[in-house]
């Protein structure tokens, strides 16, 4: 089948302490798309990458990569994706090389050369404790140009980084998709790469309080 | 995304290298205490020998137990932990991986300077050999079990009470065989029998706490 898309989640919901988290979701996406998940605060979004990346488990619904669902082939699976939530697993005392290079064992391109390209030539060395906040940033953005998954999951990219970071990262995203991958992002700000599709998520009725 | 067991151990004694201070903070507390306690009771060797087994068996054991909270917790922070529970491979690898790299932290410097407190508690001669081998064995079996508390307790702002309160139980016969070893050596009996019993709990050790703290690990992720 051709036409499978790459990821597809159907009547998908998520309970927390019996409240339902986000109205009911239902959301393809093919290769070489990129789906912007939109929502107000505490809509779920962040919520919804957990749920995809496994580390939750939805309530009701079901969660399928290349048409097969991914508890029946969870490895293939976990293996193809890439998650960057809002602490990205960079390490105090390591360096920003050792941090990538352990980030991203399955490489494309080397670590130095990662760095350069997201501006931090010449910090490999440094320990990423003498790091600023968007440099950190910077380190697990770089773990972009490295792995091979095809499906990104990014959760508020574009936090804490400056304009620049923020065009690398668009070109970042729109050559993943020319190579067929598949990036689903959470932001609140719009991308200037065409044919972004949106999705907006509702938070449920059990959350507005009523 | 490596995650097998030789990289992280390589990975967590990296890490423990590069924070130094605070991983020796555990064998400091184990030598500093020591010390005290000729001051603090008497410096009569003969009555010092008497408690030395257990003095030193229940230092090791808090010693272990303060560090055992930090074992997941910055993994936690930073993130890293999410990643490795959205990693393909089997958890409880990379988990055993950093309990080992834990206990060569602790355990084992403890083990190799308890020596030097076998002599400030005037130990009998003959309580070294035992007392080395049981702490080598015994700190590990504390370390592993403490992985397990340590998973439980890690989305917890201050989980370290609730950790003492969990793993304690299970401690105790870790320090009942532990000191045990040392006070047959002492008295002049085998000590094969208490040892044994200590590798046997390691043995299983081995095989379930890494399989229990993948799975409490988890079930802490699902908040």
């Amino acid at each position: 089948m051709p036409n499978t898309p790459l990821l597809s989640v159907e009547r998908l919901q998520f309970e927390r302490d019996d409240c339902h988290v986000f109205e009911q979701i239902d959301l393809w996406v093919g290769s070489g798309e990129i789906v912007q998940i939109e929502g107000p605060n505490g809509a779920g979004k962040t919520t919804l990458m957990r749920l995809l990346t496994t580390a939750l488990q939805p309530t009701t619904g079901n969660i399928s990569y290349a048409g097969q669902d991914i508890d029946l082939c969870r490895y293939e699976y976990l293996s193809d994706i890439l998650y960057l939530g809002h602490q990205p697993g960079v390490k105090m005392t390591l360096t920003a090389e050792e941090n990538l290079r352990w980030m991203a064992a399955d490489s494309r391109s080397s670590a130095p050369d990662a760095l350069a390209a997201v501006g931090l030539a010449g910090y490999g060395d440094v320990p990423c404790y003498n790091l600023s906040a968007g440099q950190h940033r910077r380190v697990a953005l770089a773990r972009l140009l490295m792995t091979d998954a095809r499906l990104w999951y990014l959760d508020e990219p574009f936090t804490a980084i400056d304009k620049q970071g923020v065009s690398f990262l668009e070109k970042c995203m729109g050559d993943h998709v020319k190579r067929g991958g598949a990036i689903l992002l959470s932001s609140h700000q719009d991308l200037a790469i065409d044919g972004v599709r949106k999705y907006g998520i509702r938070p449920h009725a059990d959350q507005r309080g009523l | 995304m490596a995650s097998g067991f030789a990289d992280y151990l390589r990975r967590d004694l990296l890490l423990a290298y590069r924070r130094r201070g605070e991983a020796a903070s555990p064998l400091v507390f184990f030598v500093m205490v020591s010390t005290l306690i000729p001051l603090g009771i008497t410096p009569e060797s003969a009555r010092l020998a008497e408690i030395a087994p257990g003095i030193i068996w229940v230092m090791a054991l808090l010693a272990t137990l303060l560090s055992t909270d930090s074992l997941f917790a910055s993994d936690y922070q930073d993130g890293s932990l999410e990643q490795l529970l959205i990693s393909p491979q089997l958890l409880a690898m990379p988990v055993l991986g950093k309990i080992t790299a834990h206990w060569m932290v602790t355990g084992l410097p403890l083990t190799l300077a308890s020596p030097l407190l076998g002599l400030m508690l005037s130990l009998p001669a003959q309580g070294y050999g035992p007392m080395m081998a049981s702490l080598a064995i015994g700190t590990a079996c504390l370390s592993l079990v403490g992985s397990v508390g340590a998973a439980l307790t890690v989305s917890l702002r201050k989980g370290g009470l609730l950790l003492s309160l969990l793993v304690m139980p299970l401690y105790m016969p870790i320090i009942i065989f532990g000191s045990a070893t040392v006070q047959s050596a002492i008295d002049g009996f085998a000590w094969s029998g208490p040892l044994a019993i200590l590798g046997a709990m390691l043995a299983a050790a081995i095989a379930l706490c890494p399989l229990a703290a993948a799975g409490a690990l988890r079930l802490t992720s699902i908040n």
